[in-house]
């Protein structure tokens, strides 16, 4: 304590206080293994976009032109594979939930450390093993992994995919329980639990999602490796095992994990909302409750991606009845964060755009998720680019917008940077516009019949496929635009001071880029978040709006 | 509390009893984790044999109940000796704890060699799944499909034994240098409820895997 | 208050009681009591676990928080192996022969050569309900 307050001096931050690439490396500094986390994040999108680029182009003509067959599958399962596993379950929680939990409690570092930092080195593993099995000969399973097809006639390659994903996995149940133990047990004086920001409740929620379902995905891909190199029978139907066990297993895991992916960036939208309306969050605690309601209901339903497997009609009814529960916490959300912005002084700066894009595009995914999860209506939807465009409307314009809204709105205080604004609104809008050019032609694609992961199709098709792929054009140019101007910034970028956005929260109560022990004094909180209204009745010495009083 | 902050006191936490708090907290949050990973295999378990269930008692005749019963009984002992570590670690006492700790270790031994002495017998009687599978009798693939997850299940907790092993290997060593006193025992506290939490997955693969239809 | 020092006596009387409730469940599985065999095993694993659990691991003796951790993690493994089972309970419901989907154990003929003389799917469905 007495050493950490001599050494942060004026001017000592995380980002300069050590230089040395040991000292990353080794560093046992939340926000260090955040930043780290967000480089790696960004190589593995490049990766996974890069195969979208290339089937997209393919899907230009009717014919199989530029890729075979075999190919074209390679690049769906890596896109999958690298998007879920390396780059969308691990975005907002290792790279923002990292760097601003601790911050956000008020402790000087999440609970345990050097666990932390093993869990960036355990995904870094996971993903290196991933990359292998899809460079050296390529995985052409789709990301499910199903049985038999994985277990008995695909190439050997996914027995390194299989281990990649599992290693991956215990990284993100090593980040859940630190940020668990860190909420229950390092929280500053004075922050009760219904003082937490909802970001902080949101990777509550989905820190225990990871925690109960990651393990079963991991003993299920266990099965699929002892199965596929000890050739022991698990699945094998030729033992009168059942393939579709595998899927029970699987999807107790995979559909939670969609909220593993959104729960994150309905927290930071609630960060954004509240402080580009200027206001508290309406309805609290509703929001609060609603992320643990859906973390619960979320592992009510996985039977909602088997109906038209061999599953029993009968369990399909339970889940389909049961999938429709989880609409209402999310619909619950919604309305608050739109009465949040109901009579607010609404400014809108890009996190803000980044949000009402999260609030636009995931509606509408939700709303087809309706669709789906009605049985009949399953049977014409399902395997076709109708669910392939419901579920990109809520991953990338749930999950992505998300990460994206987040990651301007706390890049001045990660960075000590401003972006250049003008430039981001532009992407913001690109990125909304590509976005929707690419997807919404496929719900009606998938809606006239075309299935999903084919490289072929009937020529009627031709212009839905062509707009689809512009789209993907546009939104390629977003994203690279984004990198371009956040990478600028990085040198060239106005100074952010302490509290650009004039936001609430123990996290713009530091200075930008905050010192390695976060705060040079303990802090106490005794007001409750988003006090946007009551600027009169914050004291001053706890906010300190420029960073010369850091 | 913040002016003495021992050398056993991580940065991060303001106190002992924080820091006591927290380790607790994460090893059982782990432990969930693992309820839920072997969870996945009983989930399997219980399907198979509720659709094979004669298949399963075929297979299950076929271990030794002897040494399953033996093998109960060590790793219930190598608890108590664990249990007692922990105990001579709040009490402070050097020598009790490095000798439960190498008992427990020794314990933990003994199953490992038994069970592997059980797997020599099934490769030898051609009872693991495989090519080589070789079951006289009705059901012989669904008595296959028993001995994949009587492999896996057997073999995922051998796994956490040896991985258990390794970790009291190097509380030993801790210990034999005075590391652990009535202040700071959490590594000796957290590695008895992983150790224990091993001892609970074997109680209810035993009854599982060896006595099914014995009568 | 939260990390007691619990007396040498009651670890032993906890070691006594598991081998002689371990000895019972040996001895038990030898009597046919048909499917209570099965239940009557599994209480006394429960029986078993809970002492490990409240004793050996002081669950008993510590923080509601963790009594909350360990029984969430019973909960879910419930909820994984009901809610599997609410399909593989149901699978034979549908009475229409046309109606019925595929049954998943309709595998190869060589697969079933041993099956039970009274036919495979007939025994086979008959004896799920053990």
């Amino acid at each position: 304590m007495s050493t950490a307050t001599s050494t942060a001096s004026e001017g000592k931050h995380y980002l300069n206080a050590k230089h040395t690439v040991l000292s990353w490396l080794l560093t046992v500094d939340h926000k260090r293994i955040g930043m780290m986390y967000l480089v790696s994040l960004v190589v593995f999108f490049l990766i996974g976009g890069a195969a979208a680029v290339l089937f997209r182009l393919e899907l230009m003509t009717p014919a199989g032109d530029l890729l075979r067959s075999e190919t074209y599958n390679k690049l769906f399962t890596m896109h999958g594979i690298v998007m879920i596993f390396f780059f969308l379950i691990p975005s907002i929680p290792a790279v923002l939930g990292n760097f601003l939990l601790p911050i956000m409690v008020g402790t000087r570092d999440v609970a345990f450390p050097k666990l932390n930092l093993a869990s960036w080195y355990v995904f870094m593993l996971g993903g290196i093993l991933a990359f292998v099995a899809i460079v050296g000969g390529g995985v052409d399973t789709g990301w499910t992994f199903y049985t038999p097809y994985s277990t008995m006639y695909a190439n050997s390659n996914v027995i390194l995919a299989v281990c990649g994903a599992f290693i991956a996995g215990f990284s993100s149940i090593m980040t859940a329980l630190n940020f668990v133990v860190t909420i229950h047990k390092m929280r500053a004086p004075g922050l009760t639990w219904f003082r937490l920001p909802l970001f902080v409740w949101a990777m509550y929620a989905t820190s225990l999602v990871v925690l109960l379902g990651t393990p079963v995905v991991a003993i299920t891909l266990v099965m699929i490796f002892v199965e596929r190199a000890f050739g022991l029978g698990i699945f094998n139907p030729a033992l009168g095992g059942d393939p579709v066990l595998f899927q029970h297993l699987f999807w107790f895991y995979s559909h939670p994990a969609v909220y593993i992916m959104i729960l994150p960036s309905m927290g930071v939208v609630s960060e954004i909302i509240a402080c580009f309306s200027r206001r508290r969050i309406y309805g609290y605690k509703f929001v609060a409750y609603s992320s643990l309601a859906i973390a619960v209901i979320g592992f009510f339903v996985w039977g909602h991606h088997m109906f038209v497997s061999s599953q029993s009609t009968y369990a399909g009814m339970i889940f389909s009845f049961l999938t429709f529960f989880v609409a209402v916490p999310t619909a619950i959300k919604v309305l608050n964060w739109t009465m949040t912005m109901y009579k607010g002084s609404i400014s809108l700066e890009a996190p803000m755009l980044y949000a009402f894009g999260f609030l636009g595009l995931f509606t509408i995914g939700g709303m087809t998720g309706l669709f789906l999860s009605t049985l009949a209506t399953d049977i014409h939807l399902h395997d076709t680019y109708f669910v392939v465009a419901h579920f990109h409307y809520v991953m990338v314009g749930g999950g992505v917008m998300g990460f994206l809204g987040g990651l301007h709105f706390w890049w001045p205080k990660m960075t000590g940077r401003m972006y250049p604004e003008g430039w981001a609104i532009f992407a913001a809008i690109v990125i909304f516009v590509g976005f929707n050019l690419t997807f919404f032609p496929q719900f009606q694609l998938g809606y006239h019949g075309m299935p999903r992961r084919y490289h072929e199709y009937p020529a009627d098709f031709q212009v839905l496929h062509i707009m689809s792929t512009a789209g993907a054009s546009v939104l390629g140019f977003g994203y690279l635009l984004m990198a371009g101007y956040l990478g600028w910034s990085l040198k060239f970028g106005k100074k952010a001071g302490a509290n650009p956005w004039d936001a609430r929260g123990l996290e713009w109560e530091t200075s930008s880029p905050p010192p390695t022990e976060n705060f040079l004094v303990p802090p106490v909180v005794r007001h409750e978040a988003y006090a946007y209204e009551f600027e009169s009745e914050t004291s001053p010495e706890s906010h300190p709006s420029s960073e010369s009083s850091a | 509390m913040s002016d003495s902050h021992p050398s056993y006191l991580a940065h991060q936490f303001d106190d002992v009893e924080q820091q006591r708090q927290a380790s607790t907290m994460g090893i059982w949050l782990f432990l969930i984790t693992e309820v839920m990973f072997f969870g996945g295999l009983f989930t399997g378990y219980i399907v198979y044999r509720g659709m094979y269930p004669e298949a399963w008692k075929l297979g299950s005749h076929e271990l030794n109940i002897l040494l399953g019963a033996i093998n109960t009984a060590v790793l219930i002992l190598s608890s108590l000796t664990m249990a007692l570590s922990v105990h001579a670690a709040q009490l402070g006492e050097q020598k009790k704890l490095s000798r439960n700790l190498l008992a427990t270790i020794g314990l933990g031994g003994v199953f490992l060699v038994i069970k592997a002495f059980e797997y020599k017998a099934k490769f030898g009687h051609h009872l693991v799944p495989g090519e080589h599978f070789h079951f006289e009798g009705p059901f012989s693939n669904q008595v296959q499909l028993f001995y994949s997850f009587y492999f896996t299940m057997t073999g995922m907790h051998a796994i956490h034994m040896v991985i258990g092993i390794g970790i009291l290997f190097w509380l030993w060593a801790q210990s034999r240098k005075g590391k652990f006193h009535k202040d700071y025992y959490n590594p000796v506290e957290v590695t008895g409820l992983y150790w224990h939490f091993v001892d609970l997955v074997w109680i209810f693969l035993f009854p599982l895997l060896y006595l099914i239809g014995r009568h | 208050m939260e990390h007691p020092v619990v007396p040498v006596s009651t670890y032993l009387k906890i070691f006594a009681a598991l081998m002689v409730l371990t000895a019972l469940t040996v001895a038990v599985a030898f009597i046919d009591w048909g499917f209570f065999n099965d239940v009557v095993a599994m209480t006394i694993a429960v029986i078993k676990a809970l002492l490990v659990v409240s004793v050996f691991m002081h669950l008993k003796y510590s923080a509601r928080l963790l009594w909350l951790i360990a029984g969430s993690s019973v909960v879910w493994f419930m909820v994984m192996v009901g809610l599997t089972l609410t399909d593989y309970r149901s699978r034979d419901w549908l009475l229409h022969e046309g109606m019925r989907p595929e049954p998943w154990h309709s595998v190869p003929a060589e697969v079933m050569q041993d099956a039970a003389p009274s036919g495979h799917n007939g025994a086979e469905a008959g004896s799920t309900g053990h």
